[in-house]
């Protein structure tokens, strides 16, 4: 069982993602996230989905979403130079003075951004790869009492010259 | 000039060279029922339930070819098809489904008879979809044909809100529709197919597996064609059962859960199993670690969702089946399997298949009876143990002719199937052939066989028990009857050996139910008395017979492979 990436052209139409959520629930297929938006044909919205599941049922995916007559492309991102980012909202909760500036040192060194703050308190405002949030939850976890999250999911797109993620 | 919807709606039907629909009227229909009482071409047919209205249906593009078309209301009128659907989308069936539906305005607010049918439906239809603007209805019911009836077929729902079918707009209905996503394989990947038989040529025991694949892609004589040339055996899943004639020769029989002996001995010992149009559901694999262990296989399918899912395969081929056996015949040449043909042969021999035949009515007898009494029948079974019954007892020549519910088993599809058979095809004899329990699921479609005048003759198999279920009580549950017997009631003991003369009687009396309905009953006892029975069933042209069989409780349909375990473990006796 390893994480792997589907990028997904569908009709932007009701009822679509109901049907491609359907199918992760109704075939037990292990969804990690799902993220839905329009692309720069609004007809068309682009999914991109992270599943975890062995080699078997990984290529059972792709071909039951590709028979789908919604779905009008299925691109499998395993192994293909993709950019990759996360949206990522961490409220950091009941802060002493010194402990707000370990905030900020944590944001510099992420390289993200404190986007709001109170008196004790503050936001940060991360567009990191899925991996690097969860080591930043993990890390902010271990430091601070009270945190709170939100996460977008992650959205993917094939590189142009580059080969990082 | 604008039209309003309803309009629309049957001058689709029209273009779409519809005959026939299966419509049971409701509140949010009734614009389309007035708007077909208004013309003549299409034949409406009301049944007496929706689940026998959508049976009906599949009976009728089962048997035609042709797509289904459903027209039901809102609501229960449409949660009522949902056994239907999923029983189509596992056969594949092609049918198109109306749904009325509240007016748009009205969704979501809870309204009278308003169910999200398309939400329900999703996972078991091909395509389903609410339609949301009046122009964009003749589109949509355009697709839903095409979708239907091309690459692997299905059922398509189309919900229709009460406003858009008054609202006036675009008249024309298109003649053709283009679908991004959905572009249904159209070629034959020639480089594997030339691996695949390759695999075949080289082998020293082939043995081709035929699915219902065969009788949706209509190649029944290509197989056949290509089996007496390249002399290589066929075995058989519950839909391909009638692939090529099973009198041929070269038929070794049914495989996997109540499979033929031989034939499971065979799929264990082949070396090359070319399977065609099938999906190696478990009721064929069994175990799937002991599946066809020692063969390399070859998988033809349409639907690449089906290759590669249930059982790994050795050379995947996707591709319409009579497209590939077309390109295969190219190449058949004539190959020496007689030492393999023999192999299997004897151990039909070791085990062929049979029932007692030292005291009473056996459902062989039945079945031999029928063999030689239709030449040209449509059979139609309902589900459970006279259905394998008639999957091993049967004589099949033509695609045609066996229509059952293999995919979903769906108890109630017997007699609606063959009313709509019957519809289908006017003039040829249908014969269905039910339990005594699953002919109660939907036995009110008496009334629609009788009012159509479709002379269907049903054969009842009463053991008085639910005998599927019973007979796995029987084999693993340590003979504990709970809630099998039809004649149990609350005045019976609390634990029950099984029969005996103090058992109360059977209810309902089939025969006179038969007649309360306007069609005729005969009861059989004694073997004597089937082909009489049979005989006079055809002389009733104007309605449906039921003929009852009385066949005893103790009879069991065997081989049978217990689910889960290896096919080559079969429990004979």
């Amino acid at each position: 069982m390893k994480n792997r990436w589907i990028a997904l052209y569908v009709e932007n139409q009701v009822g679509v993602l109901a049907k491609v959520s359907g199918l992760f629930s109704g075939k037990a297929y292990n969804l990690q996230s799902l993220t839905v938006g329009t692309t720069e044909d609004e007809t068309i919205s682009r999914m991109t989905i992270c599943v975890a599941s062995d080699d078997i049922t990984f290529e059972q995916i792709k071909k039951q979403l590709n028979r789908m007559v919604e779905v009008i492309k299925v691109i499998d991102l395993t192994g293909v130079p993709i950019h990759m980012k996360e949206i990522l909202f961490a409220k950091v909760l009941g802060i002493s003075a010194d402990e707000k500036a370990e905030v900020f040192r944590i944001a510099q060194v992420f390289g993200v951004e404190v986007t709001d703050i109170g008196s004790d308190s503050a936001l940060l405002e991360c567009k990191l790869t899925e991996r690097r949030n969860n080591e930043l939850i993990a890390l902010l976890r271990s430091k601070f009492r009270r945190i709170e999250v939100v996460r977008g999911g992650a959205v993917a797109i094939e590189s142009i010259s580059t080969s990082c993620r | 000039m604008d039209i309003t919807g309803r309009k629309l709606f049957v001058k689709a039907l029209q273009e779409e060279g519809v005959d026939t629909i299966f419509g049971y009227p409701g509140g949010t229909v009734t614009d389309l029922f007035d708007e077909l009482y208004k013309q003549d071409g299409i034949n409406v047919v009301l049944p007496r339930h929706e689940q026998g209205l959508i049976h009906e249906a599949e009976g009728y593009a089962r048997s035609t070819g042709k797509t289904g078309v459903c027209l039901v209301t809102s609501g229960p009128g449409a949660t009522n098809i949902i056994t239907g659907l999923a029983d189509a989308h596992y056969d594949s069936i092609p049918l198109v489904c109306f749904t009325g539906q509240v007016p748009l305005s009205l969704i979501g607010n809870d309204a009278f008879q308003e169910v999200d049918i398309v939400g329900m439906t999703r996972s078991i239809t091909k395509y389903g979809v609410t339609v949301q603007r009046r122009e964009d209805l003749g589109r949509i019911i355009k697709m839903a044909f095409h979708i239907a009836a091309t690459g692997r077929p299905g059922p398509v729902l189309i919900d229709l809100p009460k406003n858009i079918q008054t609202t006036a707009g675009p008249a024309e209905y298109p003649s053709s529709v283009q679908i991004r996503g959905y572009k249904p394989n159209e070629n034959v990947h020639v480089g594997q197919l030339k691996k695949a038989y390759k695999l075949l040529r080289t082998a020293k025991r082939p043995l081709i597996l035929a699915g219902g694949g065969i009788h949706i892609a209509r190649a029944n004589d290509l197989l056949l064609k290509f089996v007496e040339k390249t002399r290589i055996p066929v075995v058989t899943t519950v839909m391909g059962n009638g692939a090529i004639p099973t009198g041929n020769s070269l038929y070794v029989g049914n495989s996997g859960m109540h499979g033929r002996y031989a034939a499971n001995i065979a799929v264990s010992e082949c070396d090359v199993l070319f399977s065609i149009g099938t999906r190696f559901n478990d009721r064929i694999t069994g175990d799937l670690n002991e599946f066809a262990p020692k063969a390399k296989i070859v998988h033809i399918d349409m639907d690449t969702a089906s290759i590669s899912r249930n059982v790994v395969v050795d050379v995947p081929v996707v591709s319409d089946a009579k497209l590939a056996l077309e390109k295969l015949l190219e190449w058949a040449e004539s190959k020496d399997t007689e030492a393999w043909l023999n192999q299997i042969a004897a151990w039909e021999q070791t085990n062929p298949l049979a029932m007692r035949r030292d005291h009473g009515m056996t459902p062989q007898m039945i079945f031999e009876h029928v063999n030689r009494t239709f030449g040209e029948a449509i059979y139609v079974t309902d589900v459970g143990q006279h259905q394998m019954w008639a999957c091993q007892y049967l004589e099949l020549d033509s695609w045609h002719q066996l229509i059952t519910s293999g995919g979903l088993g769906t108890m109630g599809f017997g007699l609606p199937a063959a009313i709509g058979a019957s519809l289908g095809n006017p003039g040829k004899e249908v014969v269905c052939f039910c339990g005594d329990g699953g002919m109660q699921m939907n036995i009110q479609e008496m009334a629609t066989a009788v009012t159509q005048g479709t002379p269907v003759i049903v054969c009842v198999f009463n053991n008085y028990y639910l005998g599927m279920v019973r007979q796995m009580q029987q084999l693993f549950y340590g003979k504990r009857y709970e809630a099998t017997c039809l004649r149990r009631r609350r005045t019976c003991p609390a634990t029950c050996k099984g029969p005996n003369p103090a058992c109360p009687p059977y209810t309902p009396d089939f025969v006179a139910l038969a007649e309360s309905y306007g069609a005729y009953g005969i009861r059989v006892e004694r073997e004597e008395e089937i082909q009489a029975a049979l005989d006079e069933a055809r002389t009733h042209k104007d309605a449906p017979t039921i003929i009852e069989f009385m066949i005893s409780s103790d009879e069991i349909v065997l081989p049978m492979v217990k689910g889960g375990n290896p096919n080559s473990e079969m429990i004979l006796k």
